[in-house]
């Protein structure tokens, strides 16, 4: 087990290098010059020079490069002398239009985007897995058929216009929510809690109808197995023969699956959070991308990679504990 | 051992086995199909009848529908008698506490049919304990070892607590075998169960069979389409084609003198050490040579 675990942390360091090295140079060598973008309107030839040179942007590729990841391990000094700015480790850099610390901006913003990914995760597994279950039981049945058609319409609406229905249903027209308005937990829970409702259920929505139509599969699946029919001919009660042998192998996968979808939201859940002006990760990665502020897309890219490495990684652990096939493989 | 205690001698012989004029349809586009059709059997206590017939010919569905576990689609009709009961009429809750009890089951893949999910030893007591109120789990896994020593599975304790997919194909049939053993039941019907298995493997279960057979008492149902392996574990054979039963007797009187031209047909199938190669003879759905 700790041979296995390293060698998947070294496969994912990798992984992570790489896509910091394709990052960068994507944005090397398409982006305009980030110099003249920072100067302004009224600028200097001279003034670029001195920009390009506290950057660090008139050295060669692989100098910067290298830079970049020593920032990231170590931290780094921006331009000499006086005017010297110390970045501390891990140091992403500082973004082109606030000249806030990319870091720093992430620390603030990700709670914001946790929040939203926890919330709408427990809401789409309860809803997905439990509606998948009643169509797995009701197979063929108007149950199963309405589940199937409302799980069609779940993966087939755009998140931005689900959450404009549901303002104008919820707050404008029902009044069943208050109008949204960031207000920190501390301040007022129960305000805060509404507040989320909404983003919660627009990006749960999707999620839950592709898990609805995961498990009722898998569930059908393993109903047909010839271990439930061995379950049966023992003379097992059906509770023990659903609990038992037909949901714990159908589940499993599932397991595998959010892991995978959890950790990408960790990154951001982009469009939910602009919609509803949420100020996470992904409306960050929104605006800076709008602006083509450098430094902070590759924060944001970067964070985004390591959450589904790493979930990657924590799926594939679980399953040795969950799979015993896998178990004595690994 | 436990297993061949005389309580167990005494259970089996009161296990007669009677179906009468059994019926199993499914419906179809066309209207409903008879897989098994006015389908009569008789097994004696102790005694051991081999189904025979080629794949389709409804043998597999015969012993699903004496336990009821036919897929939801299929009825049945007709009655199947055990000892003084008719599990024909049983509700759902009493033929559960027959099934694995006093019925066991083996089926033929045992990769799939045992569940990767947990070790062979909780798979076994799971089927001993939902038989017996109040039993705890040592009880349980000593009897799980125990089963699971009397099907000769070696270092047995250690085992147990080994997950399906680290056994061989024979080892795991071995497995089902003592799970269904676990209850000492009166009846035990396999159905296929060296049907995945190769030759030599094939022979270890059928010794093994005939070993249990003679040992506890047990009476057998076997349901192959395997002359071979009819002839060597037991008393009785029933001849199936098309759901319905084409000849019966006692063995010895069917091998040497098979009076059906479908059995005829079925002992001239079975491939010869001086046949050419290249040269099998199938059985067109009417009997005939192709």
């Amino acid at each position: 087990m700790p041979r296995y675990l390293a060698g998947r942390v070294a496969a994912m360091a990798g992984v992570l290098l790489l896509v910091c090295l394709f990052t960068y140079a994507v944005f090397f060598l398409l982006s305009p010059d980030p110099a003249v973008q920072i100067c302004g309107k009224n600028c200097t030839p001279d003034r670029i020079d001195q920009i390009r040179e506290n950057l660090g942007l008139d050295r060669p590729f692989w100098t910067q490069f290298l830079t970049f990841l020593g920032g990231l391990f170590a931290g780094r000094t921006y331009g000499v002398g006086p005017n010297a700015v110390q970045c501390a480790a891990p140091c992403l850099g500082y973004s082109f239009q606030s000249s806030q610390s990319v870091t720093d901006m992430i620390v603030q913003r990700l709670p914001v985007s946790a929040t939203v990914a926890i919330g709408a995760a427990v809401l789409w597994l309860l809803v997905g897995v439990i509606s998948g279950l009643v169509g797995a039981v009701k197979e063929g049945t108007w149950v199963d058929r309405t589940l199937t058609g409302l799980t069609l319409g779940g993966l087939s609406i755009p998140n931005y216009v689900l959450a404009l229905v549901l303002q104008y249903v919820l707050v404008v027209q029902l009044q069943w929510l208050p109008f949204p308005q960031a207000v920190p937990f501390g301040e007022d829970p129960g305000r805060w809690f509404l507040n989320f409702v909404m983003p919660w259920i627009v990006l749960a929505v999707g999620y839950a109808a592709a898990y609805t139509r995961l498990t009722r599969a898998n569930v059908i699946d393993t109903l047909q197995e010839n271990f439930l029919r061995t379950a049966r001919a023992k003379g097992l009660a059906p509770r023990l023969v659903w609990r038992r042998h037909a949901l714990r192998p159908a589940l499993t996968p599932v397991v595998t699956v959010f892991g995978m979808d959890f950790a990408g939201l960790l990154g951001g859940a982009l469009i939910t959070e602009t919609v509803f002006g949420l100020n996470g990760v992904g409306k960050m990665a929104a605006d800076s991308i709008a602006k083509n502020d450098q430094p902070v897309i590759m924060g944001v890219t970067l964070l985004a990679a390591f959450f589904v490495v790493v979930g990657n990684v924590v799926v594939d652990v679980v399953y040795t504990f969950i799979d015993p096939r896998v178990r004595v493989a690994a | 051992m436990s297993i061949t205690t005389t309580d167990t001698k005494r259970r089996a012989a009161t296990g007669a086995l009677t179906v009468r004029d059994l019926t199993v349809s499914f419906p179809t586009a066309t209207g409903s199909v008879d897989v098994v059709s006015h389908l009569d059997l008789d097994l004696e206590p102790g005694s051991a009848l081999g189904i025979v017939g080629e794949s389709g010919s409804g043998k597999s569905l015969t012993s699903l529908a004496m336990m009821g576990l036919l897929p939801p689609k299929a009825t049945r009709t007709g009655t199947v008698t055990l000892g003084t009961e008719d599990l024909t009429s049983m509700s759902e809750a009493q033929l559960r506490r027959i099934r694995g009890d006093r019925v066991a089951m083996i089926f033929q893949d045992p990769l799939s049919s045992l569940n990767p999910y947990y070790t062979v030893g909780a798979q076994i007591e799971e089927a001993y304990r939902s038989h017996r109120r109040g039993v705890t789990r040592r009880k349980a896994h000593q009897v799980a070892v125990e089963a699971m020593e009397r099907v000769h599975i070696k270092d047995a304790a250690r085992r147990a607590d080994h997950y399906p997919h680290q056994f061989s194909g024979g080892m795991r049939q071995r497995v089902m075998i003592a799970m269904a053993l676990a209850t000492e039941p009166e009846l035990l019907i396999a159905d296929e169960p060296t049907t995945a298995l190769d030759v030599t493997v094939q022979a270890q279960i059928l010794a093994l069979l005939q070993e249990i057979r003679r040992e506890t008492g047990t009476s057998l149902i076997l349901i192959t389409h395997d002359l071979a392996v009819v002839s060597e574990v037991t008393d009785h054979i029933v001849v199936m084609r098309s759901g319905v039963c084409v000849e019966r007797g006692p063995v010895e009187a069917i091998f040497s003198d098979p009076q059906h031209h479908y059995t005829q047909r079925l002992f001239d199938a079975v491939p010869r050490i001086d046949d050419e190669i290249g040269d099998l003879r199938s059985l067109s759905p009417t009997g005939d040579h192709r």
